[in-house]
């Protein structure tokens, strides 16, 4: 008799899940699904709206990477008017992407998982959390709370808030830096950087204390997709897609955002409001491909810049061609801070920032555009289709998360066999279960653009879909 | 010319023949809020926020459109008053969609601004968010509907200080909305100049420069004090 098991809610992700997992007839894990059982309907509620607004409705969708949705519609926005975006404007919408990438993987990894670590898998869940961390390591948990606050502040000395800045528009951006903000940022820097590389050294020395979720945590040969630069080197927000095998060689590279649709399929499951996008190629489900950290660093050639390069280098020693376990998301997660920090402050030593020529004017041009930028979590679309007013006709967002799908429900079944011992739900299972999905670091608000809570439930279902177990965090 | 002596909230005060109420709150520091009244427009009385009490009348009367009269007793502000005023602000907020995050007046917005004022910490009225559509098809503006509150100062700066009249109210109570010519999209009007007046001195987000961006409404008003400057000292009043 096959049976079930489901993980409800999902705890320290952004949004709300449940997980079943499936037992076979003879008691081994026969499948798991991740669900996302929420809608928001986002892109309905934009229909009707004039184009112009959607870089300030969209960024509703998050409140930890509002950013990004801002850059991904006004990059798709300045498609629509078919403008040039002056330099100034380019550079400033890369500094604010790189800001919010430190500061949304600075809470990933300091806040949200860093507990599972320092305090155990099987340490007290009520005090497994950045408080019990702050008890037990309170350096870490200050330099990962001033991490994450400098990220912030410089989101607000260039855009002027942190969370929804509305400064992003099409064309451009609505106000240039000035050179009183771009000091306050570059007065934060050092420690930052700091910061970067003294945590990095020490999670790569812990390496051999983590073989074994680098083993079970999403450890799988697929393919991934990043944003890179013309030279292959790491680009969060004005590159174009690669795509690569499991060996790290390049199946697609400089491949326009706005041609996703020619590269990327996308399947409907009855049981999840996420999507599951697969590349187009290899067929659903065998184009599985990952984005994100893990993906960027397994995409890019290089980082393009000089301590991220060498960090880069000892991150490759995890892997043989491309690294695969989304275990070493939270490596890849530290090599990225490392190179934001060090690309701001090459692109705050460029005269040119302080630019006041920002913004491109310009009408209507076009029917149909598409922004993309990596978010933290990976690749984002913004898909726009528009009538001759600019009034939005269609919306289409493809998001990070949802592109990780049928990688999260892959990595849940792999832990879930390698833990699971009968039809109890045993906290040793369940608190691998949700270390190795918050490694993919998902945000379900993002995703099904749902509203929702951090929330997890975990079922255990037998081959007729009876429930044999359940928890609830 | 005669000057009026009458009591506002408990002082003597004295006006001008020509005088609102309005005019006198203003002149004494009385705080009254107001939505439709506009300093350089004609006064309507539409929007009702700045209701008075006058002692022996049972009707409570607007002070925009209210002369000074000798004797009047004037009540600015009073439990029913503060009551009504609230409960306006709130009908208002109810009958269309008022979405502050993603406006472009917020911040700048006169509803905004007098919600906080009146004490609306909440609506208790349901909201009916009606379907409207944005007109988009002029080139430099856009309206939306959602967001209109029927102050009607987009129909009298267009018809007293451009000349145009390309604005007008169609239908009645909760139907009722603004139109540019009979009805026709405003891109396709002839009478409109594209002068942008009637943005200027729109109180919410209803009127909006395509180029600004959410927050970023900045309205510009200065046409309106040159000209009432001009027109009570110049020779070209109307």
């Amino acid at each position: 008799m096959s049976q079930r098991l489901v993980i409800d809610p999902v705890t320290r992700i952004e949004g709300h899940a449940r997980i079943t997992i499936q037992l076979g007839d003879d008691g081994e894990v026969a499948d798991a699904r991740f669900h996302v059982t929420e809608f928001r309907g986002f892109e309905r509620f934009c229909e009707g709206r004039s184009f112009r607004e959607l870089p300030a409705i969209t960024s509703r969708i998050c409140g930890i990477c509002p950013v990004s949705h801002e850059l991904a519609s006004a990059r798709a926005c300045d498609a629509l008017l078919a403008v040039d975006v002056p330099d100034a404007a380019k550079a400033l919408r890369k500094l604010v992407n790189l800001a919010q990438l430190v500061q949304s993987h600075a809470l990933s990894f300091f806040h949200l998982s860093s507990p599972d670590w320092i305090l155990g898998y099987d340490s007290d869940p009520a005090r497994r959390n950045v408080l019990g961390l702050a008890e037990a390591r309170p350096e870490l948990a200050r330099q990962g709370i001033r991490l994450r606050q400098w990220g912030q502040q410089v989101i607000e000395a260039v855009a002027g808030r942190r969370v929804h800045p509305g400064w992003a528009v099409p064309g451009g951006v609505a106000r240039p830096l000035s050179a009183a903000a771009r000091e306050r940022i570059l007065a934060g820097l050092p420690e930052a950087l700091a910061t970067a590389r003294q945590t990095l050294g020490w999670f790569a020395g812990t390496a051999a204390d983590h073989q074994e979720e680098a083993r079970v945590f999403g450890n799988f040969p697929s393919l991934f997709m990043a944003m890179v630069g013309p030279e292959g080197e790491l680009e969060h927000t004005d590159g174009k897609l690669r795509f690569v095998d499991e060996r790290g060689a390049v199946l697609a590279d400089q491949v326009e955002p706005r041609d996703h649709r020619a590269w990327i399929g996308e399947a409907v499951e009855p049981w999840s409001y996420l999507k599951f996008p697969y590349y187009l190629k290899h067929g659903y489900p065998g184009g599985l491909y990952r984005v994100g950290p893990l993906a960027r660093l397994n995409c890019c050639a290089r980082a393009g810049t000089p301590l991220a390069d060498e960090a880069l280098a000892g991150f490759r020693q995890l892997g043989r061609g491309a690294v695969l376990s989304s275990f070493h998301a939270h490596h890849a997660r530290l090599v990225e801070i490392l190179y934001a920090v060090e690309r701001i402050e090459q692109l705050l030593a460029d005269p040119g920032i302080l630019s006041d020529e920002v913004c491109a004017v310009a009408l209507r041009s076009r029917r149909r555009a598409v922004g993309a930028c990596e978010a933290p979590r990976g690749t984002l679309f913004h898909d726009y289709e528009v009538d001759r007013d600019g009034l939005v006709e269609r919306v289409d967002l493809l998001i990070a998360t949802g592109q990780n799908n049928l990688a999260m429900n892959r990595t849940v079944a792999q832990i879930a066999r390698h833990y699971l011992s009968g039809q109890r739900l045993e906290e040793g299972l369940l608190n691998r279960v949700e270390a190795g999905i918050r490694a993919f670091d998902p945000c379900l608000s993002c995703s099904t653009h749902a509203a929702g809570k951090m929330a997890m439930v975990v079922e255990l279902l037998g081959g007729q879909g009876e429930l044999l177990d359940a928890a609830t965090r | 010319m005669t000057v009026r002596t009458l009591t506002l909230d408990g002082e003597p005060v004295s006006a001008r023949e020509d005088e609102t109420i309005l005019d006198l709150c203003r002149e004494h520091g009385v705080p009254l809020p107001t939505l439709c009244h506009l300093e350089g427009l004609s006064a309507v009385g539409a929007c009702r926020l700045c209701l008075v009490e006058v002692k022996g009348s049972p009707r409570l009367q607007p002070a925009c459109t209210l002369r000074a009269e000798e004797g009047m007793e004037i009540t600015t502000s009073s439990d029913r008053l503060r009551r009504y005023r609230r409960q306006l602000v709130e009908l208002l907020l109810a009958e269309r969609s008022h979405v502050c995050a993603v406006c472009v007046a917020n911040g700048r917005c006169e509803l905004q601004e007098v919600a906080a004022a009146v004490g609306v910490d909440h609506v208790r009225y349901p909201y009916r968010h009606p379907v409207t559509a944005l007109d988009a098809s002029h080139p430099r503006f856009v309206l939306d509907q959602g967001r209109c509150i029927l102050c009607t100062r987009c129909v009298r700066v267009c018809d007293e200080i451009e000349g145009a009249h390309t604005w007008d109210v169609a239908g009645r109570g909760a139907g009722a909305r603004v139109v540019s010519d009979l009805a026709s999209p405003w891109g396709r009007s002839d009478s409109c100049t594209a002068c942008g007046k009637c943005v200027q001195v729109c109180p919410t987000g209803a009127l909006f420069e395509q180029l600004q961006p959410a927050g970023g409404g900045v309205k510009r008003r200065e046409f309106l004090t040159f000209r009432t400057r001009a027109r009570e000292q110049g020779p070209w009043g109307r």
